[in-house]
């Protein structure tokens, strides 16, 4: 057992498999020796040179792009953007380009890139640096969507996005980079599609995602000390998705709250909702209970900020709602 | 080009508003008092100043991450500015926007932009509007070099071309884009030349020279009033700090930063104004005086300011909606 922090995890998951493979690469925008605007690839320009650790302009567009046509052509390229909010400039390549070709082509071309999407908010980048996004991705068939939320699963899911053959979007909340947490020594990848139950607990389900986790589990030990035992589910992988391990969970618990940090109109907590609903409504003891952020864009001042974004404290409000 | 007193005079309190903004600015970030991303404006004041001195109130500007320089050129309020950086109700942005997204419509300025690449598009955007509603308004767009090779540029540079828009392209080329080196990011070394593709004139300009920045504008306003279409002009200047505070610009030699430090802006204009002999020391030490009077009192507003009432989060989403709060 070692201890390394989410940034560093993800560093070792792609330095892991560029020394196993030549031709994973990684490229965006001051990766190289400068080591990212978060530091996640300090060093890998060092010990890879800049044919496998490249600086692109910015131009998110080419990025994405350059990534989809070098996939499909023999390469295994990580594709790092600054922010996820800058998607929206390289949205074609990756929609329409990236998620269709399998599909289109009939089976004849694999797309097996990654490409790495900080996001999330908590460190006061206003509206258009905080974005919690992944609803736009797992909204379009073809890309999967990755989203750890500790050391451990950020390295072993890291492994399977590159080893994956299909563009794999991962999704890392900007706030975690320097948590700390356990790794194994003996590393194995994470298949993608299998959550985990980050704390067993028998009367009510929390699904939580990214940062959201560690809310859930402080959330979870409060509300153990005055009797209620929750249990707290991480997919991990927000598709392909471990449903069920959720049906599972709540077959035992009967209530379920779900906590992501993104704005709750048509967020993946809604999709989570409206499955758990079709699947589970007959076993459910109350109504199922979401905690995201507000329908805002996320502000600049701190106390806004915290306003706005969901916490621990609305997950404790929502487990007694559901409780009563 | 002989100026007046005046219009110099004019310029060099926009610059030392800024050099003396961004200053304290930089210190009061290191202190804490201001949250966030703050991308300091040091060692660019000609540009803006140079290009907004040729501009209305009624013009418009596109600016980006690194806005302040531009706001306070175009006649922002320093207090409101100062209140947003630091996150106050007071602020401009009633603390939603924060450094990197100030905007204020009464003076033209469309925002500070957090998305490289996204003001080109928005000047021309507001170019076609003045002259749709055939007003005589013009729209400056400033973008950094490294902006020059997002999709973005190429594709407003040709639309104002071909519609003959009344938008004034100002690169400021300090040399890079975060880490990257302007050689390293794309393979010309005038951004100018740009312009030829999609025939406009380019031309490139001693961006640290307050008054060969001043002339370039003032003839490209004069192009764009006349119906005559877009001007690219590139100003070649230096980022005195990093990319954003906290960045220590390692990746900058030394020797390059003294070279540029030798050519700083504000040092240039005071001297030309001591040897045109328009001015005396006293009428530019009073100058000085005043502008950072104004500073020190925007300060003070900005401090003694309240934080947002948390009500205000969900406000001004829309016209017409305020969205629901949860109970905590
Ligand atoms: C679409 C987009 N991509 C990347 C970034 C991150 N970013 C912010 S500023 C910057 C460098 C900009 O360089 P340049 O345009 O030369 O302006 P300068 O910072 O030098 O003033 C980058 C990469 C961003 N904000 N938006
Ligand atoms: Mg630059």
């Amino acid at each position: 057992m070692k201890k390394m922090t989410y940034g560093e995890a993800i560093r070792e998951g792609m330095r892991i498999r560029m020394l196993e493979d030549e031709n994973v690469c990684i490229f965006g925008e001051d990766v190289g020796a400068f080591g990212g605007c978060f530091g996640v690839t300090a060093g890998l320009f060092d010990e890879f040179g800049d044919k496998r650790v490249r600086d692109t302009p910015i131009s998110e567009g080419v990025i994405i792009g350059c990534a989809v046509g070098s996939a499909a052509t023999g390469l295994r390229p990580i594709a790092e953007l600054m922010f996820i909010d800058f998607l929206t400039v390289g949205m074609d390549q990756l929609v329409n380009q990236a998620a269709k070709m399998r599909y289109m082509f009939g089976g004849n071309i694999s797309v097996p890139m990654v490409v790495r999407l900080p996001g999330g908010g908590g460190v006061s980048a206003a509206a258009q640096h905080s974005q919690s996004l992944e609803a736009w991705l797992t909204h379009v068939p073809g890309l999967k969507v990755v989203y750890p939320s500790t050391p451990q699963d950020a390295l072993g899911l890291m492994l399977s996005a590159i080893d994956d053959e299909d563009p794999v979007m991962f999704v890392e909340h900007k706030a975690m980079y320097g948590m700390k947490g356990d790794v194994d020594d003996v590393i194995v990848p994470i298949k993608l599609g299998v959550g985990d139950i980050k704390r067993a607990g028998t009367d009510v389900t929390v699904v939580a995602t990214g940062k959201m986790v560690h809310d859930a589990l402080k959330a979870a030990a409060k509300l153990e000390q005055e009797g209620i035992s929750v249990e707290v589910i991480d997919p991990r992988t927000l598709y392909p998705l471990d449903k069920q391990m959720i049906f599972n969970s709540i077959e035992k618990t009967t209530r379920v709250v779900i906590a992501t940090e993104e704005v709750k109109r048509g967020s993946f907590a809604g999709e989570l909702a409206a499955m758990i609903s079709e699947a589970c409504f007959f076993n459910l003891d109350a109504p199922i209970k979401r905690v995201n952020a507000l329908d805002t864009p996320i502000p600049f001042a701190p106390n806004l900020e915290n306003f706005v974004l969901p916490n621990d404290v609305d997950i404790y409000n929502a487990v007694k709602e559901v409780m009563a | 080009m002989k100026l007046d007193k005046a219009i110099i005079k004019d310029m060099y309190i926009r610059m030392k508003r800024i050099r003396e903004f961004e200053t304290k600015a930089m210190n009061l970030f290191a202190e804490g008092a201001i949250p966030g991303f703050v991308h300091l404006y040091l060692g660019e004041e000609a540009v803006a100043t140079g290009v907004c001195q040729a501009l209305n109130d009624a013009d418009y500007i596109t600016s980006t991450h690194r806005g302040h320089g531009h706001i306070i050129a175009k006649g922002g309020d320093l207090k409101y500015m100062m209140a947003e950086l630091y996150g106050k109700e007071t602020g401009y942005c009633k603390g939603k926007g924060g450094s990197m997204h100030i905007a204020d419509a009464t003076k033209g300025i469309l925002g500070a932009n957090g998305i490289v690449g996204a003001g080109h598009n928005l000047a021309v955007g507001a170019g076609f509007s003045a002259q749709y509603r055939g007003t005589d308004q013009v729209c400056v767009c400033f973008f950094g070099d490294a902006s020059t090779n997002q999709g973005t540029f190429h594709e407003s540079m040709n639309l104002a071309s071909i519609w003959k828009l009344p938008v004034i392209f100002v690169c400021e080329n300090n040399g890079y884009g975060i880490s990257m080196s302007q050689a390293r990011h794309q393979a010309i070394k005038d951004i100018a030349d740009r312009g030829t593709a999609y025939g406009i004139p380019g031309i490139s300009v001693d961006g640290n020279d307050v008054i060969a920045v001043h002339e370039a504008a003032v003839e490209a306003v004069k192009r764009a009033r006349n119906g005559q279409g877009p001007t690219l002009i590139e100003c070649k200047t230096y980022r005195q700090r990093g990319h954003f505070e906290g960045d220590a610009g390692k990746y900058k030699p030394t020797e390059e930063q003294e070279m540029w430090m030798k050519k700083d802006p504000m040092p240039r204009i005071e001297k030309y104004m001591r040897d045109s002999d328009l001015f005396t020391a006293e009428e530019l030490a009073d100058l000085q005086d005043s502008v950072v009077k104004e500073i020190a009192e925007a300060i003070e507003f900005a401090n003694a300011s309240a934080y947002p009432e948390l009500s205000s989060a969900v406000k001004d989403i829309y016209f017409d909606i305020v969205e629901e709060v949860r109970s905590r």
